[in-house]
């Protein structure tokens, strides 16, 4: 294999990983984040306005994390810069 | 593909570059200031007043509403800047209804200089409320050890604003443009739909970051209450 198909398998292969790995946690955290607050809105349903606006503010934080697995994912499927430094060399041959 | 409508030039001369992302927001912009231009023109006191006003007073007041429920007491201060920051990112994602539109918050620049006004505006509010001394004092809380933590805290959520709005518009753009490739039909339409509403809550979550900031910011530190007082009344 020349360097660039070992650049493109690992690409797209550590993209994949990233997404799957990446969105598993937080996922999971939501979940769980959701829950609680069901419960206490159910428990309090005077104080939802407060329960409401501090979950969003919670999942925004949660969610983050796997947003930037995401953008990272993308970069390496639709811009990257290994394969754009490996291109160069080529073309530069 | 596109990663972002930083790549769709619509005029180009020598090193001057006119891309989708300058030109929505322009748009935007302008369609926000002469909205609210016309709106605000014939104001009325009296009880009969246009739909337009009533639908400004609406968005005005909630907003309020919402920075007053962070700890802002005095939302007025802050409405300019945190109403304007939750408009322009609500706006960019409602108008991908119209098609050939993409959304400039789609873009690395634009968050990125959102998430720099932010950056800037809290220690600036922050400064106004309890002086220079009083808020750099405040980086020292609760010790003197955290002051690096609170400087590298201070920077990374700047970061953390920028990557998150851009990723979450960025993504449902992406997601969109595959699906319009595999079925073209029904489901890019659910994920527009989809989009619309997270690209709200992703504008109400960008406005209450920045207002929740603020308020650590600008926090005075109160008189503690005495429980005596409480007691003798």
């Amino acid at each position: 294999m020349d360097s660039m198909t070992i650049i493109a398998v690992a690409s797209i292969a550590i993209a994949g990983f990233a997404t799957g790995f990446g969105t598993l946690g937080p996922a999971l955290a939501e979940g769980r984040a959701v829950a609680i607050a069901l419960t206490s809105l159910a428990q309090q349903p005077d104080a939802s306005a407060t329960i409401t606006r501090t979950l969003f503010v919670g999942l925004a934080m949660i969610e983050s994390t796997a947003i930037y697995c995401f953008v990272v994912s993308m970069i390496l499927l639709f811009a990257n810069p290994f394969w754009n430094h490996a291109i160069a060399q080529a073309a530069g041959k | 593909m596109r990663l972002s409508p930083d790549a769709m030039i619509f005029w180009q001369y020598g090193f001057l570059r006119l891309n989708a992302t300058i030109v929505f927001t322009w748009g935007l912009m302008l369609v926000l200031a002469i909205v609210s231009k016309l709106i605000t023109r014939r104001l009325s006191m009296e009880l009969e007043r246009s739909r337009w006003q009533n639908l400004l007073e609406i968005v005005v007041t909630a907003i309020e509403k919402q920075i007053e429920e962070v700890g802002l007491s005095q939302p007025r201060k802050y409405l300019g800047f945190l109403g304007t920051l939750f408009l322009f990112v609500a706006l960019s994602a409602l108008c991908t209804v119209f098609p050939g539109y993409q959304p400039p918050t789609g873009s690395l620049s634009t968050t990125a200089a959102l998430a720099l006004c932010v950056f800037v505006a809290v220690p600036l509010f922050g400064i106004a409320e309890q002086g220079v001394g009083g808020y750099l004092h405040s980086y020292t809380k609760p010790t003197f050890i955290m002051l690096p933590f609170n400087i590298i805290s201070e920077l990374s959520r700047t970061l953390a604003l920028a990557v998150r709005l851009f990723g979450n518009m960025m993504s449902g753009v992406m997601i969109i443009g595959i699906l319009l490739s595999i079925t073209p039909f029904v489901f890019p339409i659910v994920m527009t739909i989809l989009g619309l509403l997270t690209g709200m809550v992703q504008a109400y979550i960008f406005f209450i970051l920045a207002a929740v900031y603020i308020a650590a910011a600008t926090q005075v530190r109160k008189p503690e209450p005495e429980p005596e007082a409480e007691l003798n009344s």
